[in-house]
């Protein structure tokens, strides 16, 4: 196990640099321009400085390695020197810095963290809570209507864009409902709010209703047919039956012996989702104004922010190798027939 | 207290070059109405306008720093951080345009209680001319030789030439004053990476940042050292970014969840139903913008290879005027404006609309739709339909153009739009769009920026900032042709030429006396209209809604549209 | 002696599981009610989908426009069609290149030893990229060379099929050299390759038609992924040029006026989540039917 871990953190390097100048490349090899979306009023000029100074005009292996160094070096040392207050001589323009904002990219990121972690990591949480009983039940009582229902439910919930069900749901709640009532939800995330009493707590939990809402509803789908699919394959297997055989009582097979081997895959679907609540959002993010992760990802993208795509696209990356792993591992501790060498 | 009253409280109070308090308007203290909720759908990404040609950040920055003067809704001057405008009667401007005289109110303070002065000015000047800077606003200081502090409330502007008009230099939403102290390790290449100090700038404006999050939201406070008493009224500002226009024009039209929605260009009628409901009002202000047609006058033919798109090959047939002019004579201006643009428009004859002293009465026959009149002119410039496919031809070319212009809903719809009533007079098209950051982009490597014009006929908007139109019109002289020897990147786009034109350029820039100027201007505009080279489509504004309970607001787009949020009150 | 019943082809057995399952039928009526209608469709009904009429515009439902009329007086029916069409092409285009690259380097890897390796690197390398920035990224950059050359949509249609066809074939690929790898020690494999079979036929002709569930069930799955991959591109910007109908773009442009032309938001809306569904549900009659355990239960 402890080799096969080590083995597989050594390939995940060169597999991440090989990521890392993919992503390059591609954001490179861009035809718009950084200064494309300043007013026409600055003349040329001027514009040509600006992309000068964004150090826009390198070349593309100096810019690379540039990257690379700002990105395994500069930055975590950065972050050390916050924290531990020493000055290790990192100041901001050695950072890798964003084009629209001139700050630095890390930054933002850690700005935009905590609404990120908070609705599409509570989405995703409901999402998995909801999802495992439905699938657990309609494994058990297949084709019955819980089933068909169940069933139903979740192709819908996979079905609609959450573009589609984000505006619905805002019209339902938002406009059609008077603002005074106490159904009300507000359209708009307040990512300045802060939650320092009941109140405020009351406010926040309304304000990530909605999002939560939209959300959950596609992930339960994906997750509960997991589940049940899942649940499916063992309950026909025939240690079940034996059981069943012996006069375990029905709640303890299934509860005890079958749902334990029928949530190691699951498991791991789990762990394999992580990566997608920080960049899977985006379309969400933006129909609610959360600003969290995947919305600074557009925006950098449509705005010609060269640094900040790579840096934002590259610790996507990073997320998923390394949840990768972390399902293989847990898979491998998990199911005893599996054993790594 | 109603809001006329207040109106004209701040009107007089403009007028007077002192006591800026004196008649009392709904008066209270600072602080009084709680929080003030704005949302601009594109959030501002830094508070330092001279870092960003955006205007998002430019109108942020507007709620803390200030300038010498503002313009206001009508576009005239009004005194900000100086006593008064200084004219030549008063003395402030020297007789020989070479220099102006600013006299600064006294005791206004810095938010950090530290006093304004005119070093503060003088370093702004420097801190944005510093050629490492890349400031975007350079613009603002041309023809500045020096500045000079000669005492703490007098501040001297000279220039290399005679300027007729001096109201340049800190003046306007996008070259502020900012604090010298503050700002002083951050000259030169330092600029952009000062990122606490543009963050967060010290100013003399009603607001002061308390927290910044970039392209996410802004949270101000009322600044306690503020000279006015009593403003601002309200004491916090939530100011908002993301997500689209019709979001945030729901916010405050129907969900009445914020205060101030900025740049609401949706359909027209979504809005006009939006504001309905009664929670909120939509306003549009005028300035100088002008959706407009540009007409190549160079052929863009891709088998001209290297000379595609200069003056050695003029174009086959726009370069007839009557041309150009059957095509706008097909153009349902009032119907464009209906469909794309609501109250957030006005259709327009005049590529030079505003301010009102400089507009053209000449050529407003443009404003009726006239197909008939367009079918004659083609049939007399010799465009008939001889092989009878549906666009008019003649020795052998077809009338039949390449219509470009940046992916936007309302300009693809107003693009469709026009492509039908060319059909109908037989002028053929083939519609483009080019995403905006690549076409308004000025990479010389692409083909598909607005200065090369590889097209027959491109459509944008333009304008320009302040209220004299000087530089703006000598954008069409002979050599401001974008060519491979200027790498691309002239300002005139449609390779107009004519001496006559340039002459008049040449006239303007030295000529003092206002009315004469107004003259040569409109001169200017006929000009170019007459040349039908542009076609002005649409004068438009900037819708902004505001909700009911909001008092005090008055839409300006000759300025910030926050340039008076300090006299803002909430009404109920 | 009593007669032997003649065989029957294993297909009318999973025929018969699969009309069982209600929802998979009700799928497949649906499903294929949709691409008839829209593949012939606007012969019977054939207004064009971008003739602007502006005196007809934001009209409900009549006898001249049975779906009414959108904000420029174009036929909403008309359009849907029309958009039909392109999502639909879209969406199969897409699931047929990402099953034909999934299959063969899943056919691939399981049957050449020595390539299995390093395919398998390959894939999860892929696996290991974050899919939809990327896919955001190359769409923004790359749509204005593809655009000049192919024209607007010729070249927006080509990056999105190769957009969502490069990145959804991974999952194909693993299953199914999971089944070569199944099957390639099963007794008929190893006979045939004792009488000498090349390679080629033995993958074409033995070991591909029995690996075929796995890959039916991802190709029902990925046009719906597909489908709902190009209407999210259109709300971010980056799809089809706006005047050009497409289901999801027309329920971008619906969404805003969703208060007070609800059914403009309703048909596009529909008709995506219709046939998402309808081709789920399909899915997963097919993998019911086709798994042997189950079949006959």
């Amino acid at each position: 196990m402890l080799t096969f871990t080590i083995r597989r953190l050594t390939t995940a390097v060169p597999t991440l640099l090989f990521i890392s100048f993919v992503i390059f490349m591609i954001v490179k090899m861009s035809p718009s321009d950084p200064t494309g979306n300043l007013p026409l009023t600055i003349p040329p000029e001027v514009r040509e400085q600006i992309r000068e100074s964004l150090g826009a005009n390198d070349s593309l292996i100096v810019q690379y390695l540039k990257w690379l160094k700002l990105f395994f070096w500069n930055e975590p040392m950065a972050v050390l020197q916050g924290w531990t207050g020493w000055d290790l001589g990192f100041a901001a323009e050695q950072r890798i810095i964003s084009y629209q904002t001139r700050s630095p990219v890390m930054d933002l990121v850690m700005e935009r963290m905590p609404q990120t972690l908070t609705v599409v990591g509570v989405a995703y949480l409901v999402g998995i809570l909801i999802a495992l009983p439905i699938g657990i039940i309609s494994a058990y009582r297949q084709y019955s209507v819980f089933d068909q229902v169940g069933t139903f439910v979740s192709m819908v919930g996979f079905s609609v864009p959450p573009f589609f069900s984000g505006v619905l749901v805002i019209v339902l709640f938002s406009v059609l409902i008077p603002s005074d009532s106490f159904f009300w939800l507000p359209s708009i995330y307040d990512t300045t709010h802060r939650v320092t009493d009941w109140d405020s707590f009351t406010v926040q939990l309304r304000q990530m209703i909605m999002p939560v809402m939209v959300l959950a509803l596609q992930i339960t789908a994906q997750i509960s047919r997991f589940t049940r699919a899942s649940m499916l394959d063992n309950l026909n297997q025939d240690y079940v039956r034996t059981a069943r055989a012996k006069g375990m009582s029905e709640s303890v097979t299934v509860l005890k012996h079958v749902l334990r081997n029928s949530m190691i895959p699951v498991v791991t679907v789990i762990a394999l989702g992580i990566p997608s609540i920080f960049g899977g959002a985006i379309i969400t993010e933006q129909v609610f104004k959360v600003n969290g992760l995947g919305q600074l990802l557009i925006i950098a993208i449509q705005g010609g922010d060269v640094p900040t795509v790579q840096t934002l696209t590259f610790i996507f990356a990073i997320l998923i190798v390394l949840f990768n792993l972390i399902a293989d591992v847990l898979y491998g501790l998990l199911d005893p027939r599996i054993r790594y060498d | 207290m109603n809001r006329a009253h207040a109106r004209t409280a701040i009107a007089a109070a403009m007028l007077a070059a002192l006591a800026p308090h004196a008649l009392a308007q709904e008066t209270g203290e600072r602080g009084r109405d709680g929080e003030l909720k704005i949302i601009y759908w594109q959030a501002p990404s830094t508070m330092n306008p001279y870092l960003s040609g955006g205007t998002k950040e430019v109108e942020a920055g507007s709620l803390v720093l200030e300038s010498l003067a503002r313009f206001d809704e009508n576009g005239e001057m009004v005194p900000y951080l100086a006593e008064s405008i200084p004219t030549l009667d008063n003395g402030g401007l020297a007789e020989d345009l070479k220099s102006i005289t600013w006299t600064l109110r006294t005791g206004v303070l810095w938010s950090d209680g530290t006093p304004f002065t005119a070093d503060d000015a003088v370093f702004s000047w420097r801190y944005c001319t510093d050629p490492e800077g890349g400031c975007a606003h350079t613009s603002y200081f041309d023809g500045v030789a020096d500045m000079e502090a000669i005492d703490d409330t007098t501040l001297k502007i000279s220039f290399t030439e005679p300027k007729p008009f001096p109201y340049t230099a800190l003046v306007g939403a996008e070259s502020p004053i900012v604090q010298a102290a503050q700002f002083a390790d951050c000259t030169g290449a330092a600029m952009p990476t000062c990122t606490e100090q543009n963050f967060a700038p010290i100013g003399t404006g009603p607001f002061v940042v308390e927290e910044f999050k970039a392209n996410d939201v802004i949270r101000f406070s009322a600044n306690e050292n503020f000279r006015d008493e009593g403003k601002p009224a309200f004491a916090t500002v939530l100011f908002k970014g993301g997500g689209d226009a019709a979001g945030a024009a729901r916010s405050v039209l129907e969900t009445g969840e914020f205060d101030y929605a900025w740049n609401l260009q949706i359909d027209p009628n979504l809005l006009a139903d939006m504001e309905g409901g009664g929670k909120g009002s939509v306003a549009a202000a005028f300035a100088t913008s002008v959706e407009r047609l540009h007409l190549n006058q160079t052929d863009p033919d891709p088998a001209l290879g290297d000379e595609r798109g200069t003056k050695a090959h003029p174009h086959p047939f726009l370069t007839d005027p009557r041309i150009g002019h059957a095509m706008s004579m097909a153009i349902d201006r009032e119907l464009l404006v209906e469909i794309g643009y609501g109250a957030g428009g006005k259709p327009t004859c005049n590529v030079l609309p505003a301010p009102a002293a400089y507009a053209s009465t000449a050529n407003d026959d443009c404003l009726v739709q006239d197909m008939d009149g367009a079918k004659a002119m083609l049939d007399e410039a010799g465009w008939t339909d001889s092989n009878g496919d549906g666009t008019r031809d003649k020795d052998g070319r077809e009338l039949s153009v390449l219509y470009q212009t940046s992916t936007n809903a309302v300009r693809q719809d107003a693009q469709a739009l026009i492509k039908q009533w060319w059909s109908e007079i037989g002028i053929g098209a083939e519609l483009r769009n080019i995403d905006a950051s690549v076409f308004f982009g000025s990479d010389p490597a692409s083909p598909d920026t607005f200065g090369k014009f590889f097209a027959d006929v491109e459509m944008y908007t333009n304008n320009f900032s302040g209220v004299d139109p000087e530089a703006y019109m000598a954008r069409w002289l002979c050599d401001g042709a974008p060519s491979p020897d200027n790498q691309w990147q002239g300002t005139n786009n449609q390779r107009y030429c004519d001496p006559a034109y340039d002459a008049l350029v040449r006239k303007m820039a030295s000529t003092a006396d206002l009315s004469e100027r107004q003259a040569i201007a409109r001169q200017q505009n006929d000009m170019l209209m007459k040349s039908y080279t542009i076609i002005p489509l649409v004068h438009r504004g900037n819708p902004s809604a505001h909700a009911s309970t909001l008092g005090g607001v008055r839409m300006n787009d000759w300025d910030s549209e926050l340039w008076n949020a300090a006299d803002w009150y909430r009404t109920e | 002696m009593t007669e032997l019943a003649p065989a029957r082809n294993q297909w009318w057995d999973v025929w018969d599981q699969y009309r069982t399952h209600t929802g998979a039928l009700v799928g497949t009526v649906v499903f294929l009610t949709i691409v008839l209608g829209t593949l012939f469709g606007p012969w019977l009904w054939s207004l064009d989908p971008q003739l602007i009429d502006i005196r007809s515009r934001n009209q409900g439902p009549s006898l001249a426009h049975p779906l009414g009329t959108d904000q420029l007086g174009r036929d909403s029916l008309a359009r849907l069609m029309a958009g039909g069409r392109v999502s639909l092409a879209v969406g199969m285009t897409a699931m047929v290149l990402s099953l034909v690259l999934g299959t063969f380097v899943g056919l691939v890897a399981g049957h050449f030893r020595r390539l299995d390796g390093p395919l398998m690197r390959l894939t999860d390398l892929f696996l290991a990229m974050p899919l939809l920035p990327l896919l955001l990224v190359t769409i923004m950059l790359f749509r204005q060379p593809l655009a000049s050359r192919f024209g607007p949509e010729g070249g927006i249609f080509l990056l999105i099929v190769f957009g969502i066809g490069i990145t959804s074939w991974m999952q194909t690929a693993r299953i199914v050299r999971g089944d070569v790898l199944a099957i390639r020690e099963r007794e008929f494999v190893l006979a045939s390759r004792s009488v000498g079979t090349p390679d080629r036929r033995l993958i074409l002709r033995h070991i591909l038609p029995n690996v075929l569930s796995p890959i039916m069930v991802s190709a029902a799955l990925g046009i719906a992924t597909a489908i709902i991959t190009e209407s999210s591109l259109s709300f971010l910007g980056l799809g089809f040029p706006p005047d050009f109908p497409t289901w999801g773009r027309l329920l971008f442009d619906a969404v805003d006026y969703l208060k007070q032309y609800p059914e403009r938001v309703l048909w596009p809306g529909l008709a995506i989540s219709l046939t998402v569904l309808s081709v789920n549900y399909m899915g997963d009659g097919l993998r019911d039917a086709l798994d042997p355990r189950i079949r006959g239960r």
